[in-house]
Formats: C-alpha cells, structure tokens, sequence
C-alpha cells in the first residue's frame, strides 16, 4: 500500500500519465489526487519486501526499511516491540506444547505455526479492541494473542466440540478449516459495520495455497467494490501441505494480486516482527480511515509438517529448512532488543516464566478428561429442535438409559 | 375502491411532514383495505417491504435485485423505498454473496439474499452447506445466522438449461437448513415473513412457474395474522396443510406440484373418487403428523414431486409414511416425481414433469378392487 496520512505529496516530480490511463474513481483516484502520485504506485507492492530488522537482528539503514515513494513506514514504539516479543516467545512456547500434546495422545491434531508466530502476533497486536479477526486453523497462536483463553482456543483440536469460544464475544472468527471461505465472512462483518456507521476494522488471514481457491477471489473483490475496511493478510509459509507456492501461482507476488481488484497490495518479511506491525499496523490505520481494503503478503516458512499426521521430508530437503531456521523470528528479534538494551536477562526470565505458565495452563487444561454430552448432538442444530430431532434425541436418550441400565445389572451380576 | 384523498396540504399546497405521512397512510389503507387479486410475486415482495418497515436490520441483496428489481421483480421497488444500503446489487458470485451474508448475520443483520436460478446457487453450496447450515452447530449456540437464501427453483417455464433445477434435496439433506416452499399465493407473504422471523438459517424454495400465479388475497388480514402470530409467539412453520379435503387417498406435494396435485383431484373427483390434498409447505422441519393423519384416514397415498425421485425428498416422504402408517396402508405408496435424468430442453419437459394423468394412473394403480 502506498497511501499513508504520513506521506509527501510528489507534487512536481509526480509524471503525468496518459489521459486514457486516468483513473476517475474510488480508492486509487483518490490517492492520486490526494498524494499526486501514480496509480501503479498506489496499488503495486514496494519492489522489494518490506524488512525493518534483518535476519541478524541488526535493523537496516533507514533507505532499505521500507522508504520507497509511497512505502515509507514508521519504526513502532519501544513498548509495542516490548509487548509483541513476549506475545513471540509466548506462542512459540504455545506451539511447541501443543505439538507435544498431540504425540501424547491429549490432542487429535495440531497444525504448528511454529516459526510463523511473527505473523501471529503482529496479526492480533494490530488491532484495537473493537477489532475483527477471522483466523484459519493454523493460527491458534494469533486467537489467543486476542485474549481467548488458550484451553478454550484448543477445543477444536482436542476433540469435544468444533470451537470452544464465543466469537462475537472476543470478536474472532471461528478457525477456519475450508480455505478462505472465512475471508467472505471477513467482508461480511466490515460491511455490517459500514452501514450502521461503525469504525470497525477487520482482518482477514488466509495462506498461500488458499489464494488458488475461488472465496479469495470472491472475498477481495466484494470488499473492493464496497469499499469495505479489510485487511486481508496472506501468510506465504511456502507450503500447502506439500505443494510449493510455484504450484499455486506464477503472479509476481501474491501482493501483485491486490492490483485487479484495484486495491493496494504490500509484502513483508514475515519473520520479521517490526516490519509485520509496521506494515499491518498501517494497513489497519488506512482502512480505519477509508482507504478501502488492502492486501498483505507476509513471506515465511512453515518450519514443521502440516500437521503431525504430514511427513515434510517426502517434499522438502532439509538444507531448505535449514535456511529458514537461520531467519527465526523470536531469535533476531531477541538479538535486536538485548543490542538496543530494551531487554535484559530479567526481562526474558520475567517472559520466560509467562509463557511457562500458559503451558501449564494448556497441559493442565487439555489433560483433563471433559465430559461430553451426548444430548448436545441435537441442542445446537436449530434454535428449537424440530420434532424429528426430539424423536432422535429420545432414541439416543433410550439407548443410553438401557446401556446404563444393562451395565448396573451386570455390575450386579459380577458383585453376586 | 380507492377514493381519492384529498389532504390540507394540497388544499393549501403547503406539504408539512405530518400530511404527509397522513396522506401516505390513507393511501396504503384505501389501496389495501379487503381481498385483493395478487400475484405470488407481488405477496414475496410485500413479504420483504414489510420485514424491512419493520426491521432496519433486514438487508435485501444479490443478483440484479436493485435498480432492476431482480430478474423475476420479487424485490421490485426495495431500493426505491429504502435506499442503496438496505437493497442492493453485488459483484455476480453466489459465494460471495452467501458468505458476506453469513459475516452480516454475524453482525447484526438480517440478510435476505437472492440466488437468481435455481442452478445458480451452485457455486455457493460450500458457504451454504459448511457455514450457513453449521455456524450456530459449531459455536454451540452461541453464533445465530438468521439468513433467508431465497431460491427460484423446478421448471415447467420453459426455460434453458441450469434455470429449471428443483435443488430442495440438497438442502433437506444438509443439517441445519430449515426448508420451505409456498404454493399458494398467501404463503409467499406468510412464509417469507417467518424465514426472515427466524432466528435460523432458512432456504426459501420459491416454485417460479407460480410467481405469476394469482389469488385473491387479503394483504392487511395476512399482516395482521403476522402480528398476531409475533404476539403468541406461534407461526405457521414446520405445518403442512390439507389444501382439499378427501376421503379415498392422500396426494402429498409441496411447492410446484400442489396445483398440479389439485388439478389431479378435481379431475379425479368428476370420476367419483374423493383424493385429499396435502401441500407440504415445511420440507424441513417435516410435518409428520399432518401426513400421517391423512394417510391413516385414506389409506392409500401418491408422493408427487418434480425432482428427481432417486435418493430425494419424495423417497423420504415414503419412507416416513411407511415407517409410521403401514398397518394403515391398503397399498404400496406410490410416487409420481421427475424422471432420474437432467432437467430436460424446453420442448421434452413435458414429458418429465409429473402431470395429472400420470398422477391419476398412479392412484388408479392403488389397490382398488378388494
């Protein structure tokens, strides 16, 4: 995106284009009028991905963060860096506990962002509180960096029920299992807020294999020609389970796509989590402001399998992996915090003893045994059951009234 | 029948609010006052206008429904009533328009939404069937998506194909989806009223071939049984109803098929055998008792539908007949359905859709003679 309050008109430098090239109306005219620069500007991705602190946690000359006409961004504030390293460690803490849970048996499946947690975390921090997230499966991690309790976040996987929390109440979307079928529901809400004059924001995420899919075509269209505040925030880990992105896309970026649906398009460095909140941070301040929906492209790697049920080594060499191990994000960002003395070994105790407690949390919580309600088969199909699902619900009833009953004799039987 | 009105602001040319209003008021009531002759149509769009008087967070959208008023006019005027906000256009893709409306149901809104055909809603089947059908299944109640997908669907137009689809089983089929089908005029306004009413995702079948079917209906007496229903906290749904009464066997069939099944019984009735007529109504929640009722009494039944009858709404309607009146039953129950082949071109459907001579050759074929 390329539109910013903060930016400078080019005035005089800005070329003129061709009349038949002008383009009249929405979003784009707009910044042309407005910031007199080009529409190809507004809308076209920086020629590079946008990287504030490299992968040896030494932040870049100011020129090479992101200073492109129309691509400059701010370094956020000590506190939010603060804030979104311990949210770092916190969700990495989270993954790796949960992957340990599901080799335990306490969990059916649990697809790890490890490795993706700084676009987890600069996902949720971006937001205010009056915010709209719609997560896929993948982001547990971004879920509870919005405040849902980290048991309640794990009802999906743990098997008792297909989500745990409310999300109207915390404002984020069920996880999404089919692909960016929840980026439609993303526009949805934006569009209610429109109309009844609210400055909601809502962001949308999605990963790349999901851009093949027709509901993101669908979704970005919709929110562009209503003008809706979108953020749509593609993690580009590289994979869809086993297939690399060459099979989903030849585009230049998955960014370039924001240009047909005439909205502007921006790719970071996912692993970078400066960058991510400068760059989404931005985003979700334009569209609170009327810009219209904006695409982001954050390129990171899914450091683990799909899920645990996924062999990674049938489709990726291990030097791939290796290369990316090298860009960790919790690792640089460490680096560039203890550099800038903003965090000393305190600190990272005081951190470290965070996010042991919501594994301890997650441990405790996932291992309990839940009861189920086998009555709750027919309590939420519809406001009020129909009379065929009463008379299910009373078969069911039977059949566990007499198994119960069948069980009691028998255990009087063994007692005789 | 609509006496003119004069008003103190015409007399005085000075329009105040106030006159206004009056004067708009005793237009409506002098326009509306007894039974009038109406197109089922015409009860659809009087349906929508009202919901949207009376609720500002229904939201008509789709296909064509706003400036145009929708390729069959049911949203005719809407947006000239209430604005671009509360009717409007959208990109032309039925995904999108389903799951938009599932994110505006999710936040506040009422969202009444049009697939333009019946063969159209296709590519929306996903939204409809994983998170339409599911959301409120999934959040435990906590997520309500009270969405009307209205349907154009079944054939008998003479229309092209993918325009003539009778698509109601897929979505009997989906947990979740409530499913109705008005065949008389009435029960366009009646039915439409009640899916925006509910709180629950419904599809509104709606049989084109009788969007141009009239009826002397009475719009202030329907609005006032609305009223009255909101109060008691009862409606109509889920009921079927025995639109002619008989003593010698039950027709059962819903949307495009009722008048047919009419038809079947007065041709029957001047040959001396007495059919009841069940219309069907609510294909999801299902009326057992109605049908059941019916069948004890006659003893004989015939399912009509235009869908293909392989694995379809009429091969359930068997099933739960057969299920709770077999010792009622003095026949096999037979079926009078489309044939199991793609909607046919304009000049064969006629010989696919069920018809009155292949419904009386199906009742002639009950088991008679003792």
């Amino acid at each position: 995106m390329t539109i910013s309050a903060d930016h400078t008109a080019l005035g005089q430098d800005a070329p003129e284009q061709p009349a038949e090239n002008r383009v009249t109306e929405g979003a784009a005219a707009e910044a042309v009028r407005k910031f007199g620069i080009t529409v190809e500007d507004y809308m076209l991705p920086a020629r590079h991905q946008i990287q504030m602190v490299d992968q040896d946690g030494t932040l870049n000359p100011h020129t090479e963060q992101g200073a492109q006409p129309g691509h400059e961004y701010a370094l956020p504030g000590d506190a939010e860096l603060l804030a979104a390293y311990e949210q770092l460690v916190v969700g990495r803490r989270v993954n790796d506990q949960n992957s340990a849970l599901v080799r335990q048996g306490r969990m059916a499946v649990y697809p790890s962002s490890h490795g993706q947690e700084a676009c987890q975390v600069a996902a949720a921090l971006s937001l205010a509180d009056g915010d709209w997230i719609f997560p896929t499966y993948r982001d547990s991690v971004a879920v509870m960096a919005r405040g849902v309790d980290p048991v309640q976040t794990m009802t999906l996987f743990r098997g008792d029920w297909h989500s745990g929390y409310d999300p109207t109440k915390h404002k984020v979307g069920i996880q999404c299992t089919p692909l960016t079928t929840q980026l439609l529901h993303a526009v949805g809400v934006a569009h209610a807020a429109k109309l009844r004059g609210e400055d909601t924001v809502v962001l949308a995420m999605c990963g790349d294999g999901a851009t093949s899919e027709g509901d993101f075509h669908e979704a970005l269209n919709f929110a562009a020609v209503f003008h809706l505040p979108v953020v749509f925030f593609v993690q580009n880990n590289q994979y869809a389970i086993s297939v690399p992105l060459a099979h989903q896309s030849v585009a230049p970026s998955l960014a370039h796509k924001a240009v047909g649906y005439g909205m502007a398009g921006e790719r970071v460095d996912g692993n970078d989590v400066v960058a991510l909140l400068a760059v989404l941070g931005r985003a979700v301040k334009l569209a609170r402001e009327g810009s219209g929906p904006l695409l982001v492209e954050a390129h990171t790697y899914r450091m683990q399998a799909h899920t645990n049920a996924d062999d990674a080594t049938r489709y990726r060499q291990d030097s791939e992996v290796a290369q990316w191990v090298a860009r960790d994000p919790l690792k640089r960002m460490q680096t560039y915090l203890t550099d800038r003395g903003l965090l000393d070994d305190d600190g990272a105790a005081r951190i470290a003893e965070k996010a042991e407690q919501v594994a301890t949390q997650l441990r405790e919580g996932l291992g309990e045994d839940v009861p189920v309600d086998p009555q709750d088969l027919f309590r939420y199909v519809f406001s009020t059951p129909t009379p065929q699902l009463k008379e299910q619900s009373a078969l069911l009833a039977d059949e566990l009234a007499r198994d119960a009953g069948a069980g009691a004799s028998s255990d009087t039987e063994a007692a005789k | 029948m609509s006496p003119t009105v004069t008003t103190s602001s015409e007399v005085n040319g000075n329009v105040s609010a106030a006159t206004a209003r009056a004067a708009a008021k005793a237009a409506a009531t002098a326009e509306s006052t007894g039974p009038q002759m109406i197109t089922m149509a015409k009860a659809l769009n009087t349906a929508m206008a009202d919901a949207m008087h009376a609720d500002s967070s229904v939201l008509v959208f789709g296909e064509d429904v706003g400036m145009l008023g929708g390729v069959f006019r049911i949203t005719d005027g809407l947006t000239k009533t209430f604005g671009e906000s509360r009717c409007f256009d959208t990109p032309l893709a039925e995904s999108g328009i389903v799951g938009m409306a599932v994110g505006m149901a999710m936040n506040g809104m009422r969202p009444v939404i049009e697939m333009q055909f019946d063969a159209f809603a296709y590519p929306a089947f996903e939204q409809i069937v994983s998170h339409v059908a599911k959301m409120h299944n999934r959040t435990k109640g906590a997520v309500k998506l009270p969405i009307v997908i209205r349907v154009p669907y079944a054939g008998g137009i003479g229309g092209v194909e993918h325009h003539c689809d009778s698509s109601e089983s897929y979505y009997a089929h989906t947990a979740g989806l409530k499913v109705f089908t008005p065949a008389t005029v009435a029960d366009g306004y009646r039915m439409l009223r009640e899916a925006i009413d509910s709180d629950d995702p419904v599809m509104l079948m709606e049989p084109k071939k009788l969007y141009w079917s009239k009826d002397l209906v009475d719009l202030e007496g329907l609005r006032a049984e609305h009223a009255a229903n909101a109060e008691r906290g009862t409606s109509s749904e889920g009921r079927a109803a025995v639109a002619r009464p008989g003593t010698d066997a039950t027709l059962i069939a819903y949307g495009p098929s009722v008048p047919t099944a009419l038809a079947a019984a007065a041709a029957a009735a001047e040959e001396g055998r007495s059919l009841e007529v069940i219309d069907i109504r609510s294909i999801v929640p299902f009326d057992d008792e109605t049908v059941c009722a019916s069948v004890r009494k006659t003893g004989r039944a015939v399912v009509i539908a235009e869908a293909h009858g392989f694995a379809s709404v009429s091969s359930e309607i068997v099933a739960r007949v057969q299920e709770r009146c077999f010792h009622y039953l003095a026949a096999p129950i037979r079926r009078v359905t489309g044939f199991d082949v793609p909607y046919p071109a304009p000049k064969l459907e006629h010989y696919y859709l069920p018809g009155v001579d292949r419904i009386l050759d199906a009742v002639d074929d009950l088991q008679w003679e003792d």
